[in-house]
C-alpha cells in the first residue's frame, strides 16, 4: 500500500524545466534515499511532496489526497507530512519548546500543557531536554537541526521529509542528527530523504533513487544500486562521491 | 524667568495636545501602514496598484498641501464636514501611513523565505505564518526605522498650528505675542520637544535591547 504515488511529475522554472517526468511510488514505513548531482532536482522533488513548489504537471498523491488538484485543502495534508530544511528554519524569536509546540496549538488546536509535555518528550528523544528554554541562536548547528526534527515529528506525521539535513553542519555534527534519523526509520516512519550521506543511505535506506537532469535515472535496494550500478551515470556520479 | 514661569501653563497645555495629536496619529498611521503593506504583497494586482497609488501621493506631495487639501479642499465639499483636530489627525496619519507602509513592506521582505516554508510545511495557513512566524521577526528589525518615522511624526505636527490648533507649537506663538520675549519662549518651545523626542529614541532602544535577546 503506497502512502506516496507520483505520475508524471513535472515542474519548470520559468523556460527551465526541472523535473521532466518523475514517476515512484513510496509505501508505508519505506525509507526512500533520494542522491544525486546538485542542479539534478532532487530537493526540487521533495518540496513538491508537499507543495512548497507549485507543480506544473503530472500527479502526486499523498496519504490518499491528490495534492495537484487545486481545490485541495492543501495545510490538511501538509499536518501529515514534516519536513526538515538544509538550513533548519527554526523560528528566532521563539524558544525551543515554542518552536516545536507552536504548529500543535495552532494548528492541532491540542492544548498547552498537553503540548509542552509532548515537546518535552521529543526533546528527549533527540537528547536536547535541557535545551528547552533556549533560544535556536544559543544552539549548534547539529542541535538546531535535531530540534528541527522534534518539531516536524510534534504534529505527528505520517510521512517525513528531509532535505539535505546535514549538508549545512560541521562534520562532527552530522553524526548526531544521523542517529536521531536512523532511530525515527527504525521506529517506522515513513522517510524521504535528500541527501549526500552516501553510508546513511545504505545504512538506512530501504530504497535509494537517483536522480540526474529531472529524471529518475536508477532506482534500487542500497546494496545494489551503490555496489552493482547499471546505468553509466551512476557509475560516474558514485565513483565521485564514493 | 518671571516670563518663563508665567508661560509654562501654556505650553504644557499646548504639549498634551501635541502628544494627543501624536499618539493618535502614529497608532492609526501605523495601522493603515500595515493594511496598505499586506495590500502591497498580496497577489492582487488591483490591491498592489492601490497601494502603490496612495504612498506615491503621499510621498510626492509636501505635508502642508495635504494639510491644506484635506482641512480646507475636502471641507469645502458640501456634504463633508471635519473639526481642525480631525483633519489634523487625519492628515498626520495619512501621511506617516504611507511611510509605515514602505517600512513595513521592507521589514516583511527582509525575512528569509525559509521561515514562511517551515512554517507552512507544519501546515499553517498563510494569516497564522503573517502573525505567528513573520511579523513579529519583522517589526524587531523595523523597531529603529518605526522610531526615526514616529518622531519625524511628531515634528510634522508642529506644523497644524497652521490650521489653528493650540499645539506646543500655536501657544509659542501667542506667548510670543503677549510676552515680547521670542527668545526665550522658543527656547522653551524647542526644549520640550526635545525632551519628548529624546524620550521616545530612549523607549525605542530598551524596546530593541529587550527584544534582541539573543
Amino acid at each position: 500500500m503506497s502512502i506516496i504515488k507520483v505520475t508524471n511529475l513535472k515542474k519548470s522554472f520559468g523556460d527551465v524545466e526541472v523535473l521532466k517526468d518523475i514517476n515512484v511510488e513510496i509505501a508505508e514505513q519505506e525509507v526512500v534515499c533520494v542522491i544525486g548531482p546538485s542542479g539534478s532536482g532532487k530537493s526540487t522533488f521533495l518540496r513538491c511532496l508537499n507543495r512548497l513548489e507549485e507543480i506544473t504537471g503530472g500527479h502526486v498523491i499523498v496519504d490518499s489526497f491528490d495534492i495537484t488538484d487545486p481545490k485541495i485543502n492543501i495545510n490538511k495534508v501538509r499536518e501529515e507530512v514534516g519536513m526538515v530544511f538544509q538550513h533548519f528554519n527554526l523560528f528566532p524569536h521563539k524558544t525551543v519548546l515554542e518552536n516545536i509546540t507552536l504548529a500543535p496549538i495552532k494548528v492541532r488546536k491540542s492544548d498547552k500543557a498537553k503540548a509542552d509535555e509532548q515537546a518535552m518528550q521529543l526533546l528527549d528523544k533527540v537528547g536536547l531536554r535541557d535545551k528547552a528554554g533556549s533560544y535556536p541562536g544559543e544552539l549548534s548547528g547539529g542541535q538546531k537541526q535535531r530540534v528541527a526534527i522534534a518539531r516536524a515529528l510534534a504534529m505527528n506525521p505520517k510521512i517525513m521529509l528531509f532535505d539535505e539535513p546535514t549538508s549545512a553542519l560541521d562534520p562532527e555534527m552530522v553524526g548526531d542528527v544521523l542517529a536521531v534519523m536512523k532511530q525515527l526509520a527504525l521506529e517506522g516512519m515513513t522517510m524521504v530523504v535528500v541527501t549526500h550521506e552516501m553510508g546513511f543511505a545504505r545504512e538506512v535506506g530501504d530504497r535509494v533513487l537517483f536522480m540526474d537532469g529531472g529524471y529518475i535515472v536508477e532506482e534500487n535496494v542500497p546494496g545494489a544500486l551503490f555496489d552493482a550500478p547499471q546505468h553509466e551515470r551512476t557509475k560516474s556520479f558514485l565513483s565521485k562521491v564514493l | 524667568m518671571e516670563v518663563a514661569q508665567k508661560a509654562l501653563p501654556y505650553f504644557i497645555e499646548g504639549l498634551q495636545i501635541t502628544l494627543y495629536i501624536f499618539i493618535i496619529a502614529v497608532i492609526v498611521g501605523f495601522l493603515i501602514g500595515l493594511i496598505v503593506a499586506l495590500m502591497r504583497l498580496s497577489p492582487a494586482k488591483p490591491l498592489q496598484w492601490l497601494a502603490i497609488v496612495y504612498v506615491d501621493v503621499i510621498r510626492g506631495t509636501p505635508f502642508i498641501v495635504q494639510l491644506f487639501f484635506i482641512y480646507f479642499g475636502l471641507n469645502s465639499l458640501e456634504w463633508l464636514s471635519m473639526d481642525r483636530m480631525y483633519a489634523g489627525i487625519l492628515t498626520v496619519a495619512i501621511n506617516a501611513g504611507a511611510y509605515f507602509a514602505e517600512i513595513i513592506r521592507a521589514g516583511i521582505q527582509s525575512i528569509d523565505k525559509g521561515q514562511t516554508e517551515a512554517a507552512r510545511s507544519l501546515g499553517m495557513t498563510g494569516r497564522q505564518t503573517m502573525v505567528q512566524i513573520i511579523l513579529p521577526q519583522a517589526f524587531r528589525r523595523m523597531l529603529p526605522t518605526i522610531t526615526n518615522q514616529a518622531i519625524i511624526s511628531l515634528k510634522d505636527t508642529s506644523l497644524l498650528s497652521i490650521i489653528g490648533i493650540a499645539d506646543l507649537t500655536q501657544q509659542g506663538q501667542v506667548q510670543q505675542a503677549t510676552t515680547f520675549e521670542p527668545f526665550i519662549v522658543w527656547t522653551m518651545v524647542g526644549l520640550l520637544y526635545f525632551v519628548v523626542i529624546y524620550l521616545l529614541s530612549l523607549l525605542s532602544k530598551f524596546l530593541e535591547r529587550r527584544f534582541t535577546l539573543r
